[in-house]
């Protein structure tokens, strides 16, 4: 297979394959978990349920005080490739032409300089979540073979990316091709891991703050 | 004699809903759950990290209820739930749980895992897992109608006494009044006085109220022990009693898991809403202080600080009503850091008390506690629940801390004015 | 820049001897020995050859035997010809192409039929094993009908021409890689030279056209060390085909800063901002285009304000719309995306009635737990 073939593969077939089982799964788990249902509750309310869920799935991103102090370098570095990542995704000008081919609409991107710093911020971030996630008592003994799995295939899409655009190693079309393949990789493993946590995270706050909610406590 | 792992697993498979599927699919393996259980800060070791206390039914629903889950079990790639592994995790579900919430408030992801170590509990119940202590606890509740085995003359003797101390009619089995007054065992074997000072507080509200001979049990066993069923048994009689005498509400004493049990489970577990309103005496008491009903005519003038329990505050849902009633009574009140409804958990709710085995780290975990008075150093502190209150004192004495638990219903009616 | 191309024909008119090297040959035509240097050193640079190399270059070429070349047309547009025959005036680069023995080309040769096909022939025998084979176009598999010459089909033609060539150079996207007619759905079966050739060294040559200058260097490295230049995994020529486009595009600092024209004749197009969006293939083509230029370095389509179409790049045509950039899907991932939220939708409220399913049997199955069901 020649390099633009794998790189038109990868483009087409491969990508039509990741979406087939990224949309599939992604809707497949989140109806498994909706359709358990809860039962209604008949305890009379102090709050509103709706309300709170709301406002939970909102404030539960700002750690409080004590955590934050507790647990720094994982919600530290956590956070950085978070954003780093959600930079990187949605304001790179390439990227932005992939989403807009798709939804229909784009919007301005950021200078490719500036998009350049923020991956290489999220490489840096990422690479210090996996040693924190080795060396962290806690998280060590929480951490499975699906933890290594999910960060490997988030930082495979990070790290290609930035050597396709500068061009080390490999030819253009063999570095643009491991790109969007790496990327293919991240939608395949999705729906099978944690890494639904990106919509199943709402689902969960919703339901803590309108459990909370429900006895009038804001969480 | 016929608890079984086969029992067990149906428990499990019976308490999955979608609550449990979101939090499941979204744990992301963080550890800050840890850092904010005073299990694990307080004893650093790993494996008490709430979510970790979940994964028997974290298994159940993976294997059970998702379709990688159940592919998975087709090819015997499922990690099993025996015997082995539920004695294995009976320290971590009962010993090392209060059931606080903590890690509910701080879980990222928005996971409430304590419900979820609650609903695990069902499933090590029924499969002959739960603690020595509080089968004990609850056989006693179920037959005798008290955990502790305190009957009906028990009670009555003491009400005897507050009579005769106050002089006040205590009304009991009276029909048709606003108020219907639980008392957890605790309460009447030790504390006593808080009859009185509610006498006391009813008296001067002219309020009408009553307690009951046939059911007037706070403490529910079943919630601590984790059988719905059972929990829903005692919350029964409660609502028997009080539909069969017509109260309009029915008051949930100073203790932390009863007051879950009634207000927030109690119509859950017996399958309907209650004809009447279920208030913690907290709440009642602030009630009657918005009405203008109750009346204070002096202060306490040492440095205060207030212990928020668990299951009234954080799970509870009242929050500001004690602090505003200790606003009414206090001169020199002071918060210890992290107030509110982030307080630490004193370390001796949701059954752990009542497991003797659970002895050692239960005073171990009062370390945190300790830590946020010795940031305060109060002359005295105020709490309303009598479980906190019975283990604080045996830590503050274990460390030669001298430092009094007072109640804020008895801080209250010492306080009222004479009119 | 001369018709009468064929020197062979002179020969078999007059009888008078001919220029034998390519020195002589300059030389008749009034090439200065000073222009002559300055096309060495030019060649010598292109091909990234020390200085030194200069009159080792010149002393070959003077002294170098007017190979003979056999240049046969298959499935083509003759556009390479075109390309290389563009020159206006002579070119000193048409100098050395004039200069090689071309004993057959179906454009720019006189002769025709039985004349043209007994003519290569005889070049073919008398120069065995030593002749220069140049292709351009595809070889249809499918149906030889789709492409003959004489009656004798592509295939044919080649794997004969080939058994005496001493090197083959494909020169076009379609001898190379199969080009045009390679593209989806292929219907003629178009498969290029290095396909069916394996016995023989085979430089490509790609681009659509290729650059004149880039064939000219070839055979000028040809014609000087006797062998062919360095090649990269698909055999191009490193000295041409080492860079990419994107980097030694002009206008690559517009693309680092995020300046990039979106429509054709937007402020950024007027500008010269970078072509990316619009589909420039730029980063993933490896061609002198940016450097060399077209016609004698005037431009190149990116400084003419047209994307680059990839064109010297295998499958270039199966690469997506030209339109469409490099990012962006070649499919309608959209329909994709919402069939397979369809289908799963399905799927998900039949597993969801399985769960319940289950959670109802296991409530039936339930037996309300009293006191004495919490021991073993």
């Amino acid at each position: 297979m020649t390099e633009i073939e794998l790189l038109s593969w990868a483009r087409g077939p491969g990508l039509q394959i990741a979406t087939i089982i990224f949309v599939a799964g992604v809707v497949i788990r989140i109806l498994e978990i909706l359709l358990l249902g809860r039962k209604a509750n008949l305890a009379e309310a102090k709050g509103a349920e709706m309300s709170s869920g709301l406002r939970t799935m909102v404030t539960r991103t700002v750690p409080d005080r004590t955590t934050f102090k507790r647990s720094s370098v994982t919600i530290v570095s956590g956070y950085i490739f978070h954003i780093g990542l959600f930079v990187v995704c949605f304001f790179s000008a390439p990227h932005i032409l992939f989403l807009k081919d798709i939804i229909g609409f784009g919007w301005p991107s950021l200078p490719t300089p500036v998009v350049d710093a923020f991956a290489v911020v999220t490489i840096i971030a990422l690479l210090a979540t996996l040693v924190n996630r080795l060396t962290n008592k806690v998280m060590r003994y929480l951490t499975d073979f699906e933890d290594l799995l999910t960060w490997f295939v988030t930082f495979l899409p990070v790290v290609t990316g930035y050597i396709a655009f500068h061009r080390i190693g490999f030819t253009g079309p063999s570095l643009l091709a491991i790109h969007i393949l790496s990327v293919e990789l991240l939608l395949i493993v999705f729906p099978f891991t944690k890494l639904m946590h990106a919509f199943t995270l709402f689902i969960a706050r919703w339901y803590n703050g309108a459990i909370s909610g429900y006895r009038g406590v804001a969480s | 004699m016929s608890a079984s792992i086969e029992k067990g697993i149906n428990a499990l498979k019976r308490q999955v809903d979608s609550t449990v599927a979101a939090f499941f699919s979204s744990c992301v393996h963080c550890g800050l759950c840890a850092e904010a259980c005073l299990f694990y800060t307080e004893t650093g070791d790993p494996k008490r990290t709430p979510i970790n206390k979940t994964e028997p039914l974290r298994r159940i629903w993976k294997s059970e209820f998702t379709l990688m889950g159940r592919m998975g079990k087709m090819l015997g790639l499922t990690k099993k739930v025996d015997d082995k592994f539920l004695e294995e995790w009976q320290e971590l579900v009962y010993d090392s749980c209060t059931l606080c919430g903590r890690c509910s408030m701080v879980c990222p992801v928005g996971n409430d895992i304590a419900l979820m170590i609650r609903k695990t509990r069902e499933g090590l119940a029924a499969a002959g897992q739960a603690p020595e202590g509080l089968i004990g606890a609850t056989n006693r509740s179920v037959t005798i109608g008290s955990p502790m085995g305190v009957k009906w003359p028990a009670l009555r003797a003491q009400i005897k006494h507050v009579e005769a101390d106050t002089g006040l009619k205590i009304p009991v089995d009276v029909e048709d009044v606003e108020y219907m007054l639980l008392l957890s065992s605790m309460e009447i074997m030790n504390f006593p006085e808080f009859i009185e000072a509610v006498a006391k507080i009813f008296d001067k509200a002219g309020a009408t109220w009553t307690i009951s001979s046939e059911a007037f049990e706070a403490t529910n066993s079943g919630i601590q022990i984790g059988v719905s069923d059972i929990a829903a048994e005692l919350v029964q009689r409660v609502v028997d009693v009080a539909d069969k005498l017509r109260v309009k509400t029915v008051i949930s004493p100073e203790c932390g898991h009863a007051y879950m049990a009634i207000r927030w489970d109690g119509p859950n577990l017996v399958g309907k809403a209650f004809n009447f309103k279920v208030r913690h005496i907290l709440e009642v008491m602030d009630e009657l202080s918005q009405q203008g009903r109750l009346k204070i005519a002096s202060k306490e003038s040492q440095k205060l600080t207030y212990h928020d329990p668990c299951q009234i505050s954080r799970r509870g849902g009242v929050i500001d009503e004690p602090r505003r009633l200790i606003d009414m009574i206090a001169d020199d009140f002071v918060e210890m850091p992290d107030a509110g409804k982030m307080n630490w958990c004193c370390g001796a709710g949701g059954g752990v008390s009542a497991n003797e085995r659970a002895d050692e780290i239960r005073l171990k975990v009062f370390d945190r506690k300790k830590a946020q008075l010795e940031a305060v150093r109060p002359d005295a502190i105020i709490s309303a629940c009598s479980n906190c209150r019975i283990h604080l004192e045996d830590g503050l004495e274990e460390h030669n801390m001298d430092i009094p638990l007072l109640s804020l219903t008895e801080t209250i009616a010492e306080h009222l004015a004479e009119d | 820049m001369k018709k009468d191309l064929s020197l062979k024909d002179v020969k078999l008119k007059n009888g008078d001897s001919k220029p034998e090297t390519l020195g002589e040959i300059l030389r008749s035509q009034k090439v200065s020995r000073r222009s002559f240097m300055k096309f060495c050193a030019t060649t010598a640079s292109m091909m990234a050859l020390p200085p030194a190399m200069i009159p080792v270059i010149a002393n070959a070429l003077e002294n170098a035997r007017r190979p003979s070349v056999i240049w046969l047309s298959f499935q083509e547009c003759t556009g390479c010809t075109e390309s290389l025959t563009r020159a206006h005036s002579p070119t000193l680069e048409s100098l050395i192409f004039e200069s090689i023995s071309l004993d057959y080309h179906h454009t720019l040769q006189a002769a025709s039929g039985a004349a043209a096909e007994a003519a290569r022939e005889a070049a073919m025998e008398e120069n065995f094993g030593n002749y220069l084979l140049v292709v351009d176009g595809s070889i249809p598999l499918d149906n030889p009908g789709y492409s003959t010459i004489a009656g004798i089909s592509n295939l044919d033609m080649l794997i004969e021409s080939a058994k005496g060539a001493a090197a083959i150079i494909a020169v076009g996207t379609c001898a190379t890689y199969g080009g045009i007619p390679h593209a989806n759905p292929n219907p003629t079966g178009a498969v290029s030279v290095k396909d069916i050739i394996k016995d023989k060294p085979i430089i490509n040559v790609p681009g659509c056209p290729p650059i004149p200058v880039v064939i000219t260097g070839v055979l000028a490295h040809y014609l000087t060390f006797g062998s062919i230049p360095e090649l990269d995994h698909i055999g191009r020529p490193k000295a041409f085909y080492g860079q990419s486009i994107h980097d030694r595009c002009y206008r690559r600092p517009f693309y680092d800063k995020g300046q990039f024209a979106e429509t054709f004749d937007d402020e950024g197009a007027k500008k010269g901002w970078c072509l990316f969006k619009l589909g420039c293939r730029g980063p993933t083509t490896y061609n002198a285009c940016a450097t060399t230029k077209w016609n004698n370095g005037t431009s190149f389509p990116i400084e003419s304000g047209h994307p680059c179409l990839g064109c010297s790049e295998p499958d270039f045509w199966d690469g997506g719309g030209f339109y469409k950039a490099l990012s962006m899907p070649t499919d309608d991932i959209s329909k994709t995306a919402v069939y397979a939220a369809a289908g799963a939708a399905a799927a998900g409220a039949a597993i969801g009635a399985l769960n319940r399913g289950k959670k109802n049997t296991s409530n039936k199955i339930h037996i309300k737990t009293t006191i004495d069901d919490l021991r073993k």
